[in-house]
């Protein structure tokens, strides 16, 4: 069993999927307990590769079919994509969980269908983050961006202009790495990733026009894929709109799995001597994801619809990845390697309990914060454990990644990505505070005191507690308490994971 | 009388006497009773805890524990050496007085939301033990974090709308400070020499040799302005903002706590990361002097136009607070226990002025000084007391702050500053000015129209008057017998 | 001249896809109505798909099939067949296309049933009420 678990990890989610498609008949429930059974699989698999990771120190290489690299395909879980595989299983089964009541709410029809897509779209996602060749992961790529259309589609109101706009830009975006691709095909004649890192490390193709041209728009598609400023604005209406269970799958693991895709590329297929010494953009990313991370937080700031808002933190938080990602030094690498993980986590934090807010409340306007600490105690802690985690207040792990973003920025001398993020920070503290205040303090009118006749310690405010149903809250609570462990933990996650992964030439 | 092994579980047993209490609190909403019994219970293990640490170090040790190695270069620890015991002696005792009082004050007007409130004290405090305890500067910066938080509910408590503007500019000021210039001063700080661990002595500091001058100055300031808790100006305004708090909190805030734990981190930062030498050679205390004495004497100045009580004991705090940070900032051995020493004294003495104002309220419902002539022949214990801690605010003998003044004037000589013995001088004259009608006017002033013949007004209750009395003797006894906290102090300066 | 010339011939796969990719880039970024953008972007992935077909090609090869004479030695040598590899590559992406090209023709039709139009600025009209 443990030989097959990088394809059992994939294929299982994949059956299901199709087996969702067919087991309408029989209910919702069952479709949403093979959905969890398969999830559940598919994460004990990726849990299983990550200690076996740990535990050996070395990629566990799998081969479909047992055919050879570089022709058979191949998977690499190493410790990078086993740290990612995790976060993915994690979240998905967690907003699996979660899904109980907000997806009947969102699909009240055709559940199954909207579970096969889930389901598919998590195989997409494992699928992307453990291939081992670049053509597997572009088909991976529009396998996952397929089925969140579909999600997506399916959203509150208006989403099908949203999504078609999505639909194009994510076109553009997988055409172009496909081309890319193409370009470094024609150059090496491989796909195999660990294959092209070594012919492309030849000094002939170094100086490469070609290679060169492919490499960017690699990297352009991806950045298209994951939405970094100046290409970002599909994101914020395609996700905003969508369902709650939708927003909370996709929301945290797209992006941060593209983000993987770049680190795949920039530092595996193309190593950090190529990226920094030949390519050398260093300085003009830096500065798009510095605009990123200001601009994305100060729209986010402007926003009234609160599942906008957060939209727009993906897009300021893609910024600071990004940087991390181009910093050229250990510190920002382990920083955008340690934020994919913390990122994934805390934004599906936020989404989560602002799915319960709008699912009690029925608004999703920010005005539906009022009051509740009151009325939503554990959800609103939740949230201000999430809000922590964005600003950077220790010991949420947002602090130890913004710590090493921080460190490598200051080592790089960038110190207009240094700027950036304290400014972002201090942007989102602003944001999150207006929120805080208002689930603190309430409607201002509503906000009857009942004193008792003086008898002490009983007076309440007239708010009944109105929390979400089981299903929501622990999840909810569990990425809550995540959010604290991953950051009392970041010493062993950076031993034991990020270490090993660094590249060699930063 | 212990074993050294039981001194290393100590500081986090005191840390968590106040965290583990949290659940307790929440548990007993329903029981009022049982609800303060704990609140008695954490306060009670907490100091104990802290005493005995505090005799374990005055025999010469020091207790250094590694919490969680957060990161493979760096570590939550914690360190207890006498600089920090004389904060945590200070902070935890006052917890068990501002509890006894609290209890009164809220019950007395029938607050809501107690239990929240009481999680949030226990919260603050245990943010401030764990300030007092830090061994570096993240540990230092996690508690300090967390104090900003867990204090936010008790500022905002009364929910309203003078309460929201308050702690919204509370919060604005904290956080603005922590994470816009705290944050990336440590972070450098780290780049530099890869070190944020607390130094051994004052003077070295931690700060590699060879970093550009300009550099140091940054960071300087970053961190004096950063640690916007101690009151700073310009840094300054949220704390009269934070007087919409209740005024349990208003002391807490003032005397134990928040601003105490906003100078204790400029303080410890000041002499033990970048070190009195350093300091010495870039001129950084002596600047740093000068920018706190316009503190000292512009906070004073504004204190007397003030009508409202607690407003013009915000300002005094602002001014008291900017003592220390000149104390230390003088460089001189006299200045700087004289800066330490206030602390304590500062402590005792402003949390009795609180108390009074409290008192008064629960009493009679008034806030401006204007108004409470005659009072101090009616709440006779109150305004004896309040009269007590003026003097030591003033700094006049036999109360604790004359022990502080008596030091900074001494190290201000050393230093050759007449400028700032003048300051020192002036603010004297200043506080005067502004403390001592209070006190005249209540034992001998006139009552205001048509509050002739008995009001009904009589003294807060016990459970309020008790704390009150034992803070001012506190005071007292901190001016007869200095040599208690003094032992503390001189081991910091040896 | 003659350089110029040489240089577009020789490469001309490159030059015709190459049109046509800005062909779809213009249809997809420019048009106003969504059924020409999806015009356009499949025009984009054609001339993608037809670029890394093209580069396939060699002149006078054989399908890469190996054929074994009567001794079991391989009749041709292996320069003599056809790199299979981009054209495997290109049907498994035409397949992608088909469902991209599928999605987005089901989200228009709800686009247009829901806005009762696919011309954008009608749409963002829409949206804006």
């Amino acid at each position: 069993m443990m030989d097959q678990a990088p394809v059992l990890m994939i294929v299982v989610p994949v059956f299901a999927s199709l087996a969702l498609t067919l087991i309408g008949p029989l209910g919702h429930r069952a479709a949403y307990g093979l959905l969890i059974a398969s999830l559940s699989l598919s994460l004990t698999a990726s849990l299983a590769m990550l200690v076996q990771v740990v535990q050996t120190g070395r990629a566990v290489h799998y081969r479909m079919g047992d055919w050879m690299p570089p022709m058979g395909i191949e998977l690499v879980i190493d410790h990078l994509s086993a740290g990612v595989l995790a976060l993915v299983g994690t979240c998905s089964l967690l907003t699996a969980i979660y899904s109980l009541h907000t997806a009947r709410q969102d699909n009240p029809d055709r559940l199954h269908h909207y579970y096969a897509l889930f389901a598919l779209l998590v195989a997409g996602l494992l699928g992307m983050t453990a291939a081992g060749d670049v053509f597997n992961l572009y088909v991976l790529l529009e396998i996952s961006a397929l089925s969140s259309y579909g999600m997506l589609a399916r959203g509150r109101g208006p989403a099908y202009y949203a999504t078609f706009r999505y639909l194009v830009m994510g076109t553009i975006g997988a055409c172009f790495y496909l081309l890319g691709v193409g370009y470094l095909y024609i150059m090496t004649g491989s796909l195999n990733m660990a294959d092209l890192a070594e012919i492309l490390s030849r000094p002939e193709l170094r100086e490469s026009v070609s290679v060169r041209i492919g490499f960017t728009l690699i990297i352009l598609g991806i950045w298209i894929k994951m939405a970094l400023f100046p290409l970002h604005a599909w994101l914020p209406n395609a996700y905003s709109r969508a369902g709650t269970t939708t927003a909370c799958l996709i929301a945290p693991l797209m992006t941060k799995v593209s983000v993987y895709v770049m680190l795949r590329m920039m530092y595996t297929v193309f190593s950090a001597d190529y990226v920094f010494q030949q390519i050398a953009w260093s300085r003009l990313v830096i500065f798009l994801a510095s605009a990123a991370a200001v601009l994305g937080m100060i729209t986010a700031l402007s926003q009234r619809d609160l599942r906008k808002m957060l939209t727009y933190i993906i897009v300021a938080e893609i910024g600071y990845l990004t940087g991390g990602a181009w910093l050229a030094n250990t510190a920002g690498y382990t920083g955008a390697v340690y934020h994919i993980l913390a990122d994934g986590i805390i934004t599906l934090c936020l989404f989560m309990a602002v799915g319960a807010i709008i699912y009690r409340t029925g608004e999703s306007r920010a005005a539906a914060m009022q009051g509740i600490f009151q009325r939503m105690p554990v959800t609103a802690a939740v949230f201000l454990v999430g809000a922590a985690s964005v600003l950077g207040i220790p010991p949420t792990c947002g602090f130890f990644s913004k710590w090493y973003l921080l460190q490598g920025a200051v080592q790089a001398g960038a110190w207009v990505f240094v700027a950036a993020l304290i400014i972002a920070g201090l942007v989102a503290a602003v944001m999150f505070f207006k929120l805080l205040e208002k689930a603190f303090f309430g409607r201002l009118d509503d906000l009857m005191i009942e004193k008792s006749n003086g008898k002490p310690g009983t007076a309440a405010l007239k708010i009944r507690m109105d929390e979400a149903p089981l299903t929501m809250l622990l999840p909810l609570v569990f990425t809550g308490a995540a959010l604290v462990g991953l950051g009392i933990y970041t010493n062993e996650v950076v031993q034991y994971l990020i270490r090993w992964s660094v590249p060699s030439g930063i | 009388m212990f074993s050294a092994a039981f001194y290393q579980t100590a500081p986090v047993i005191a840390l968590c006497a106040s965290l583990g209490v949290v659940p307790l609190i929440a548990l007993s909403r329903r029981h009022p009773n049982l609800r303060e019994f704990w609140t008695f219970a954490a306060a009670a293990v907490k100091f104990s805890m802290v005493l005995l640490l505090a005799g374990w170090i005055l025999a010469g040790n020091v207790v250094e524990v590694t919490l969680i190695q957060v990161l493979p270069e760096l570590a939550i620890r914690f360190k207890v050496d006498a600089f920090g015991i004389v904060f945590a002696l200070v902070s935890s005792f006052l917890w068990i007085v501002a509890a006894a009082y609290t209890i009164g004050y809220m019950r007395g007007l029938s607050e809501h939301a107690q239990t929240r409130f009481f999680i949030c004290f226990a919260l603050s405090l245990c943010a401030a033990i764990g300030v007092a305890f830090s061994g570096n500067l993240l540990t230092l910066y996690l508690f300090y974090e967390m104090l900003s938080l867990s204090t936010y509910p008790l500022v905002a408590h009364h929910q309203d709308k003078e309460g929201r503007g308050g702690s919204r500019k509370y919060l604005t000021f904290l956080l603005g400070g922590s994470v816009g210039l705290v944050l990336p001063a440590m972070i450098i700080l780290f780049t530099l020499g890869g070190n944020l661990t607390f130094a051994d002595n004052i003077h070295t500091g931690i700060i590699p040799a060879g970093t550009g001058d300009t550099l140091v100055t940054c960071l300087f300031f970053a961190c004096l302005f950063g640690f916007a808790k101690n009151g700073v100006m310009p840094m300054h305004a949220w704390l009269p903002g934070a007087m919409v708090a209740p005024t349990p909190v208003s002391a807490l805030l003032h005397a134990v706590a928040v601003v105490k734990v906003g100078v204790f981190c400029t303080t410890r930062v000041m002499l033990y990361v970048f070190g009195i030498d350093l300091m010495d050679a870039l001129n950084l205390g002596i600047v740093t002097a000068y920018i706190v004495s316009f503190t000292i004497v512009t906070a004073s100045i504004i204190a007397m136009t003030r009508d409202n009580l607690k407003a013009r004991l915000a300002y005094s705090t602002i001014s008291q607070l900017s003592y220390i940070i000149l104390g230390v900032a003088l460089l001189t051995p006299a200045a700087v226990q004289g800066g330490i020493i206030h602390i304590a004294n500062h402590a005792f003495a402003k949390i009795t002025l609180f108390f009074c104002a409290g008192a008064i309220y629960v009493a009679t419902r008034k806030k401006n000084i204007s108004e409470m002539g005659g009072l101090g022949r009616v709440m006779p214990f109150t305004f004896g007391a309040f009269a007590l801690a003026s003097l030591s605010m003033i700094g006049a003998p036999p109360v604790g702050g004359f022990i502080t003044k008596w030091y900074l004037l001494t190290g201000a000589l050393d230093a050759g500053q007449m400028a700032i013995i003048l300051v020192l001088v002036a603010s004297t004259m200043l506080n005067i000015v502004y403390f001592a009608p209070v006190t005249f006017q209540a034992f001998f002033g006139r009552a205001p129209d048509g509050e002739t013949g008995d009001t009904g007004i009589r003294e807060a209750p016990l459970i309020m008057v008790a704390p009150i009395v034992a803070a001012a003797l506190l005071s007292l006894l901190a001016g007869i017998f200095p040599g208690v906290m003094m032992q503390f102090v001189r081991m910091v300066i040896s | 001249m003659d350089d110029l010339f040489y240089f577009i011939i020789a490469k001309y796969n490159y030059w015709a896809s190459l049109v046509l990719l800005f062909i779809g880039l213009y249809g997809m970024i420019v048009r106003n109505n969504l059924m020409k953008k999806i015009i356009g972007m499949v025009i984009f992935q054609t001339a993608i798909l037809l670029f890394i077909v093209s580069i396939g090609v060699k002149r006078g090869a054989t399908v890469p099939i190996i054929e074994f004479s009567a001794d079991k030695q391989p009749l041709l040598e292996a320069s003599a067949y056809a790199n299979p590899l981009p054209h495997v590559l290109i049907l498994t992406a035409i397949v992608v296309g088909v469902a991209v090209l599928g999605v987005a023709l089901a989200l228009l039709q709800k686009i247009q049933r829901v806005h009762g139009t696919i011309e954008e600025d009608e749409i963002l009209e829409d949206l804006r009420k």
